[in-house]
């Protein structure tokens, strides 16, 4: 789950981590007051959109007055913002968050992920701040230091120190560095993190430590025992096909192509996509169903792909296993009636009783394209989006 | 032999009064598995189904029944619980089937786990592990398996199920089948399974069924390459997947430009992995390489005593005594050891 830079800095905060002042607006008028009880001096006003790269898109800009930060809210709000992360037709700006001006003497970058290959977490250092991480791990990798963490004794200062020296900090910086990184891995590991990146890491002219921006994401299966940042979830920033399909515990992804798919399993639901392209075919869906395909979850999946109106032709991809195919046939059948599906349908069956269940499925009033392996099935269901 | 599981595996079962523990429980009673116990905390003292013994504790458990191998299939805020459990007591072989479990209680698992190399950590997040005919373990479908001389190592389920079912129609079956699962922190690796493969002597060939996410896939390719003399058929899910997605599985992502499918296709291919285009493929292509084999490597599908139809008949014309080289002899023999 992905928060907003200012969810973030909330989060920080409390676990002592040095960010500027700043106040959330959703108003231009908000915005100014915002400003002024910042002191009225200068301040960023900066969108709030899950996306990054905001500075790029004009979602980012210095207000040197209350009536400058107004001015830049009014612009901001209500626009599409178009970042390299939005695609084309960018993200609506809903609140910006206005925040007082500090004068930075370096940038250098701070991230902490897991390092899947060894199983700890990853914290890296960089001093190529406010720039594309993963275009300075991919040009200059030597450039990003790296401390990997023993989950039994965290994040250990004098791993915070190598760090700190590596970056070329010096006298008070070292230990505001220190008190920094410390909060960052206290904050990830108390909230179930998935990523936490600070990205620029600002040191002032006064040689301060400060967050200036902050970037959290945290793990869907820890969201559980974090009811607060749960509760932080902001629904104008997913697709709503996506929310709708958690409700009904399904795994759903939108695509930009015509053919619906509905698979259980998410190694199989992948791999049907890339049979259907591979046979010239485009994905409009990566969605898994789950072990136990039942009608209500199929009905459930059909509506949400049929909800996506570039869908021509839907292709159910089932492998039975211990759920039998008549059963699983029965349930597409009748939630294709409920639903009332008008475009083509191709249904492949693997597993327990699966001649039944393709017997069933021929016997049906409905207009349904049987497939016997996935090739043919993808091959079928490429035919059937193009004549559609 | 097989690998990891065979008809003398004694299972307990954590979680086996759950919905789905009960329901695999009965899946694997009536395929043949050993299930010895069962563990619910507060359920101690009562039998599962009038049979199998539950236990308020695994130590308990493990004490009364000589298990030695657990699976687990409590909800995901127990299960590091559960593993760890499994672990202190002893247990050489821990399957964990649940999905969803926090990462960061998966780092410390493994961290925990670092320390006992005696106990093996399947999963979590997967299938389990198959021998045919054997054990079951997990939830799989245990009739599309027949036994056979085929090793499969899979990161999917369903994908491990469309892979098995292939050989199975082809006439070629299993070994043993292993689901290591799709979380981005787990326990047994591609490497630590096709390692086994490669020293069994009861597995001619290997499909390997790989995804998205991570750098897994490329380091079995690795081993592949610098320590493997059986063929490897493989497959990548995932070559459409949009990056920075996660793809239903938590470990299926591509970040920050690694974990593409392309990188790990081009790594198994570069270590003379034949991977397919489409999983429906699998079965055909391990196929034609068992033949493959057979015809180029005449001598050396013999010596391996093989019980694959093309290489016994291949050695039987050419030499006049077959069983002094192996066949039925040593199949008699193997079996004898397993029983």
């Amino acid at each position: 789950m992905k928060i907003h830079e200012y969810q973030a800095k909330d989060i920080l905060r409390k676990f002592g981590v040095a960010v500027p002042r700043g106040y959330l607006a959703v108003t231009p008028l908000e915005a100014e007051g915002a400003a002024r009880q910042l002191g009225g001096g200068i301040c960023a006003v900066k969108a709030q959109i899950h996306a990054g790269g905001r500075g790029k898109g004009g979602g980012v800009r210095l207000a040197r007055s209350p009536e400058e930060a107004r001015q830049h809210a009014e612009a901001m709000l209500g626009m599409m913002l178009r970042t390299p992360q939005t695609g084309p037709e960018g993200q609506e700006v809903r609140k910006v968050y206005i925040e007082e001006g500090c004068r930075i003497a370096r940038e250098l970058y701070l991230g902490m992920t897991l390092d899947r290959e060894v199983g700890r977490l990853a914290v890296m250092a960089s001093t190529e701040g406010g720039v594309d991480i993963e275009e300075v791990a991919a040009k200059h990798p030597e450039k990003i230091l790296r401390e990997w963490v023993d989950p039994l004794t965290g994040l250990m200062p004098f791993q915070a120190r190598r760090l700190a020296f590596g970056l070329g900090l010096t006298g008070e910086s070292v230990t505001q560095f220190v008190r920094f990184a410390t909060g960052l891995y206290n904050a990830y590991v108390a909230t179930d993190a998935s990523l936490a990146e600070i990205n620029p890491l600002v040191i002032t002219v006064g040689g301060e430590v400060l967050a200036l921006d902050a970037k959290m994401n945290f793990d869907d299966n820890a969201l559980y025992r974090h009811p607060d940042i749960a509760a932080m979830r902001d629904p104008d920033e997913e697709d709503p096909k996506e929310t709708q399909a958690k409700e009904y515990d399904l795994q759903y992804i939108a695509l930009d192509g015509d053919i619906g798919c509905m698979v259980n399993g998410a190694g199989l639901a992948m791999a049907t996509m890339d049979v259907i392209k591979l046979s010239g075919g485009r994905p409009a869906n990566f969605l898994d169903v789950g072990g136990g395909a039942d009608e209500d979850k199929v009905t459930a999946a059909f509506k949400i792909i049929l909800s996506d109106p570039q869908v021509r032709a839907v292709l159910v991809n089932i492998f039975g296993g211990i759920m039998k195919c008549d059963v699983i046939a029965n349930g597409i059948l009748a939630a294709a009636k409920q639903v009332g599906i008008s475009i083509p349908l191709v249904v492949r069956l693997e597993g327990t009783n699966v001649a039944l269940g393709k017997e069933i499925l021929a016997h049906s009033e409905l207009d349904i394209i049987p497939a016997d392996d996935l090739g043919d099935a993808a091959r079928k269901v490429v035919a059937a989006a193009r004549a559609a | 032999m097989s690998i990891y599981v065979d008809r003398n595996t004694r299972v307990l079962v954590q979680g086996i009064t759950g919905s789905a523990g009960s329901f695999h429980t009965e899946q694997m009673l009536e395929y043949g598995t050993r299930v010895v116990a069962g563990v619910t905390p507060n359920r101690g003292g009562t039998k599962f189904q009038g049979t199998v013994p539950i236990f308020h504790t695994i130590g308990a458990a493990v004490e009364e029944t000589g298990a030695n191998a657990a699976v687990i299939f409590v909800p995901p805020p127990f299960a590091a619980d559960a593993i760890i459990e499994a672990t202190e007591a002893g247990l050489p072989l821990v399957i964990a089937i649940t999905e969803g479990i926090p990462v960061l209680d998966m780092v410390r698992v493994r961290r925990y786990l670092a320390d006992r190399p005696q106990t093996r950590l399947v999963g979590p997040n997967c299938p389990g592990l198959i021998t045919p005919g054997q054990c079951k373990i997990g939830i799989m479908p245990g009739h599309i398996h027949r036994p056979g001389r085929i090793g499969v190592v899979s990161r999917s389920g369903t994908l491990t199920y469309e892979a098995v079912k292939q050989l199975t129609d082809l006439g070629l079956g299993q070994s043993s089948a292993v689901g290591i699962g799709g979380d981005p922190v787990h326990g047994t690796d591609f490497i630590d399974v096709l390692r086994e493969f490669e020293a069994d002597d009861e597995t001619e060939a290997v499909i390997m069924i790989g995804e998205i996410g991570g750098t897994e896939e490329e380091r079995g390719a690795a081993f592949v390459r610098d320590h493997m003399t059986k063929p490897v058929v493989g497959f990548i899910a995932g070559r459409t997947a949009p990056p920075g997605k996660r793809m239903g599985h938590a470990g299926a992502v591509v970040s920050g430009g690694s974990g593409t499918a392309e990188a790990k296709i081009a790594a198994m291919r570069e270590a003379g992995i034949n991977v397919v285009e489409g999983p429906h493929l699998l079965g055909r292509a391990m196929k034609e390489a068992l033949e493959r084999r057979s015809r180029h490597r005449p001598a050396a599908a013999g010596k391996r005593a093989s019980t694959q139809a093309p290489a016994r008949k291949g050695a039987a014309s050419r030499n006049a005594a077959p069983s002094q080289r192996g066949g039925k002899s040593a199949r008699k023999a193997a079996k004898r050891e397993r029983d």
